[in-house]
């Protein structure tokens, strides 16, 4: 049986004022599965997430979640359909205290249980600093509480832009492994990453960006195995980005 | 969550530095009317800077409000002289309730209306809000005029509220200490609004980062419309007790706070309602102290110490962290 696609953007165009930066983005997301976007600064990644979200309005082309076309949607529409956002800035309210932060993704204003005994096991760190700031969190912990948050409600899709920016090797291989208990549980990912150990280590299906388009789509082991086929669409074995 | 409790050593520190320069009844006075007074700055300003920090709106019309607000003193207490006679001390103060719940009803509905036909139009940018909210502050002042006339008025303050009683040797106005309990209540309620409700959650969390609000499924234009309707109905509030205070109102007596309320919000920090409260009360005390002694430097004084605590911190007493 086909896999089914949760997300699927077709022809998507995107200008930032005077500035056309999405040409025709093709990409499609399969259901349960870790999609990652690739491709060197600039390309356009960023953009599409936040085309995706309605935070910057795709100006032609359709994006369609579960066969809705949410193009024109408002942002928390698109959010209310189930979709969490993880921006690259984290997007953390350093006024607020961890607590805080995750009690506002949660629809009802309150937690379950459940879930949030799951993302203290997968994060302890954040029990510990349930009361502190998140002003006061490390850079590792904040993008952990950024990644909770999005995991704190049952979410359909999550869209997380490189959330391993700047952190220590450490702190990556902690949030690797909660990218493998988020697969556990069949949640969809759409991942832009940089690093490469990362991406291959969490991806399941690949699509490579580059000038504002998806020049390369199929899957991650595929791409991992094929050092020529990285050389031609990355400009570097992505070896090197590790 | 550790607080920065360092600012609020500054309203003692100010306080005592003042006391060996006046004898304690003096100094007891001045320091309940600069605690009256920075109640009611905080009640015309906690608005403003929720509006600035949340929406980043700056709007010089906010003393239409408290102008509204005054002149519905006069109406309202005109109205209920009745209930302002020597004989009930309740009945004094139920007038000035309704005279304050009619001003902040109506100039709450006026500020929905101001931000649906006016500031909603303005949204992202600065110069046009200046201007559109510079020329609203004068059509509300010429359409107060059309409604109340130009001649300053006099507000019925009832008569209870005009005395004065002596406490450790001080003479203490009734109004005064009205305003500092109506200055308290309304803090502990917006506090507590913003720190355990859910709204408030909303609004702390949309001053900082309105972009991420939305991303998680919230639609902050309600907060929006929320908000600045919250801060016309405050500052409703504070033009009643002004105007209350001053006893004679006219048309312009908003537009002679607006600088006062910059100066709050600045030294609090925009957007911050903790900060705003400890700016208003300590603009408050070193207006009275300022102006018992030496009564030029009054209005110099408070632009001198927005200086001082401007390079103590930057953005303010309790800055607003803005993503």
């Amino acid at each position: 049986m086909a896999e089914k696609i949760l997300l699927q953007l077709e022809g998507v165009q995107t200008h930032i004022g005077r500035y056309h930066i999405l040409h025709g983005v093709d990409l499609s997301v399969p259901e349960g599965g870790l999609t990652v976007l690739l491709g060197r600064n600039g390309a356009g990644k960023t953009t599409t997430l936040r085309t995706v979200m309605g935070l910057w309005r795709a100006s032609a082309g359709r994006i369609l979640f579960d066969g809705t076309d949410i193009a024109a949607m408002a942002t928390p529409d698109i959010a209310r359909l189930g979709i969490a956002y993880v921006p690259e800035a984290m997007g953390i309210f350093t006024g607020l205290t961890v607590r805080e932060n995750l009690l506002l993704a949660t629809t009802a204003g309150r937690f379950d249980d459940a879930r949030l005994d799951a993302v203290f096991a997968l994060f302890p760190v954040l029990k510990t600093k349930w009361h502190d700031a998140a002003g006061g969190l490390s850079g590792g912990q904040k993008q952990m509480l950024a990644i909770s948050r999005a995991m704190v409600e049952q979410r359909r899709l999550m869209i997380v832009d490189e959330p391993t920016k700047g952190l220590a090797p450490a702190v990556i291989e902690h949030l690797i492994g909660g990218f493998h208990t988020l697969k556990q549980s069949r949640t969809t990912i759409l991942l832009v990453e940089q690093n490469f150990h990362m991406a291959r280590s969490v991806g399941d299906s690949v699509a490579v960006m580059d000038d504002g388009r998806v020049v390369h789509a199929g899957t991650m082991a595929d791409l991992a195995g094929d050092e020529a086929l990285q050389g031609r669409l990355l400009g570097l074995s992505l070896a090197a980005h590790q | 969550m550790k607080r920065d409790l360092t600012p609020w050593l500054l309203l003692p520190i100010v306080a005592l530095a003042m006391l060996p320069l006046m004898s304690f009844s003096t100094w007891l006075t001045l320091t309940i009317a600069g605690a009256a007074m920075g109640m009611m700055l905080f009640l015309m300003a906690s608005g403003l800077t929720l509006v600035f920090g949340l929406m980043d709106v700056m709007n010089f019309a906010h003393g239409a409000f408290i102008t509204l607000g005054a002149y519905l003193a006069v109406t309202v207490l005109g109205r209920l002289s009745g209930w302002g006679g020597p004989d009930s001390l309740a009945w004094n103060l139920a007038a000035l309730a309704v005279a304050v719940t009619t001003g902040a009803i109506a100039t709450g509905a006026v500020g929905a209306v101001f931000e649906r036909v006016i500031i909603r139009r303005v949204y992202g940018s600065h110069l046009q809000q200046i201007l559109i909210t510079m020329g609203g502050l004068i059509v509300a002042g010429q359409l107060v005029i059309v409604l109340w006339g130009a001649q300053p008025l006099q507000v019925a303050k009832p008569v209870l509220l005009r005395g004065s009683f002596l406490l450790g040797g001080a003479a203490i106005e009734t109004y005064r200490l009205v305003a500092v309990v109506l200055g308290l209540l309304v803090f502990g309620i917006a506090y507590l609004v913003l720190n355990r409700t859910r709204i408030g959650l909303l609004v702390r969390a949309g001053v900082e980062n309105r972009e991420m609000v939305e991303a998680l499924g919230f639609r902050i234009e309600r907060l929006f419309v929320a908000v600045f309707v919250a801060g016309a109905a405050l500052a409703g509030i504070g033009g009643v007790m002004w105007g209350g205070y001053q006893e004679v109102v006219t048309a312009t007596i908003g537009d002679e706070m607006t600088v006062l309320i910059f100066i709050v919000i600045i030294i609090g920090g925009l957007g911050s309602v903790t900060g705003c409260f400890q700016a208003a009360v300590l603009v408050g005390l070193t207006t009275n102290y300022v102006g018992y002694l030496t009564p030029k430097l009054a209005l110099g004084s408070n632009i001198a110490l927005m200086v001082l605590v401007l390079l103590w911190r930057p953005r303010g007493l309790f800055p607003v962290a803005k993503q």
